[in-house]
């Protein structure tokens, strides 16, 4: 039995079947994730990803801490209340250690790290923190909700009127506090919607309110299948500690800018930057039948040139698609070993579907 | 609780074998499996005409999850394939023992489904796993 959430017996009493994540269970869908990915383009889902790790960062020198941690800039967020930060948390090598949110959160910090690489960052953090006048507090009572979908403002707001004009001002990539909520504009799916923190105890009845208002409860499967589509990286798949960000479609959450700022990992991605990095992150589409998935060889020209990090169903193209790690002179054409027959690949742009409309 | 059917056979591997009244064999794979790969979106089936082994792969089932080969429970002629997987891939999952069946089989030896497993022991298989 793994660690469970709060809303553990809400699930099961939905129909969930639950599957093992990274040492918690949740659920992996509720009868059939290609309708819950449906129900997210189309209308408004909601996922438990309390198995999300919340670091929250306080003291006086939470800034200057942050700044050398992170390679992206929270100068860019510091005066800004509420707003968020998408950034790589590198290793000296310029390898990802953990891709995070980083929000400004009246006066302190609060970071939302990956489930999976929970104990590493954390001891990660707390190394870096040894040099600095700050407080890491983990906040592992608290349950965090993501309601996506065009809907999904809208249901909220009718749920919690209360909680209504706040959420309606949020600008994307912002958040807001309202007691102990912290509800945050982001997401995961390529959709509009909010990503809500907030007390375990108080989980179970907001997502009873929120089922009752039509949203659709949906799991891992279907989350998965969303962020794909939208291109979003899955940490361990398109990027670890041997991948560096500029082979994984992330060189813009890298601030080079002031120059004057170090943080961990740049001299090494500065030599990279100078002498080029050999491969970038692309997407593929499959217009004949099969599925690409993750670890099947790319050929260009008959040759072994890359590989798939994520493959799927895509179920709002109908056809399958994938992300890829190839060498930067890669053409629009490439063959993917499926099964062993070599089945042809466009190379497109990696990302498929943004807020329902298809891209490729 | 996934759904054994008492009058059909088993493999480990998660298809059924149906014996016809005229003696042919319908092929497909259980609840049991299709509950555990989720969401079907491709089924790659033998050619009608063609020759399946028992106990070789004879297809394979895609789903959002995984790739899946399948194995036929008997050897003999492809008769006939379920044609509207293809545009409903998804009966697999609504009707995996009745609509979502993969292919029919005029079976070369009959006595081959003896090795198979009957519903006990097919479902003592499932526990297994579990």
């Amino acid at each position: 039995m793994g660690k469970q959430t709060p809303l553990y017996t809400s699930h099961l009493d939905m129909g969930a079947k639950m599957v093992d994540f990274g040492g918690w269970d949740m659920p992996i869908n509720y009868g059939s994730q290609i309708e819950e990915h449906h129900q997210v383009r189309r209308a408004a889902g909601m996922f438990d990803v309390s198995h999300m790790t919340v670091v929250d960062v306080r003291g006086p020198e939470a800034k200057g801490y942050l700044q050398y941690l992170l390679a992206n800039d929270v100068d860019l967020i510091s005066a800004r209340p509420g707003k968020a930060l998408y950034t790589a948390m590198l290793n000296p090598q310029g390898g990802v250690i953990d891709d995070l949110i980083v929000y400004n959160s009246n006066g302190h910090f609060r970071t939302v790290v990956n489930c999976a690489t929970r104990e590493k960052d954390l001891d990660w953090m707390g190394r870096i923190a040894a040099d600095y006048d700050v407080e890491l507090e983990e906040r592992a009572e608290l349950a965090m909700i993501a309601v996506q979908g065009p809907e999904a403002i809208e249901r909220v707001s009718q749920v919690r009127p209360e909680l209504a004009a706040a959420i309606q001002a949020l600008t994307p990539f912002q958040a807001s506090e309202q007691g102990d909520w912290f509800i945050a504009r982001t997401g995961y799916t390529g959709e509009d919607g909010l990503e809500i923190i907030l007390p375990g105890d108080e989980a179970v009845a907001f997502w009873q309110q929120l089922a009752e208002a039509g949203v659709r409860p949906c799991g891992l499967g279907a989350r998965d299948t969303l962020r794909l589509e939208a291109g979003l990286n899955l940490y361990g798949h398109e990027m670890d500690e041997s991948v560096s960000p500029l082979e994984a479609n992330m060189g813009w959450t890298l601030a080079w800018q002031p120059e004057s700022r170090d943080f961990v990992g740049r001299k090494a991605l500065e030599s990279q930057r100078i002498e080029g990095v050999q491969n970038k992150l692309v997407g593929l589409v499959l217009r004949e039948r099969g599925v690409l998935r993750a670890g099947q060889p790319v050929l260009a020209n008959g040759t072994e040139a890359g590989v798939i990090t994520s493959g799927s169903f895509s179920p709002t193209l109908g056809v399958s698609v994938a992300l890829a790690r190839v060498p930067k002179g890669i053409g629009s054409e490439a063959q993917v070993e499926v099964r062993s027959k070599r089945l042809p690949v466009e190379v497109v742009k990696p990302n498929f579907v943004r807020k329902g409309q298809a891209l490729v | 609780m996934s759904e054994i059917r008492p009058e059909l056979k088993y493999l480990p591997s998660h298809e059924w074998a149906r014996v016809e009244s005229d003696g042919t064999v319908t092929v497909g794979i259980s609840d049991h499996a299709q509950s555990a790969l989720g969401d079907v979106v491709f089924v790659e089936m033998p050619e009608a005409g063609s020759h399946v082994t028992m106990g070789e792969e004879a297809g394979v089932v895609e789903s959002v999850k995984a790739a899946s080969d399948i194995y036929s429970p008997v050897s003999g002629e492809v008769l006939e394939i379920n044609t509207s997987l293809e545009d409903a891939p998804e009966t697999v999952n609504d009707s995996p023992y009745d609509d979502g069946w993969f292919f029919r089989v005029r079976p070369d030896d009959l006595s081959e489904l003896d090795s198979a497993l009957d519903a006990d022991g097919y479902q003592n298989t499932i526990e297994e796993e579990a």
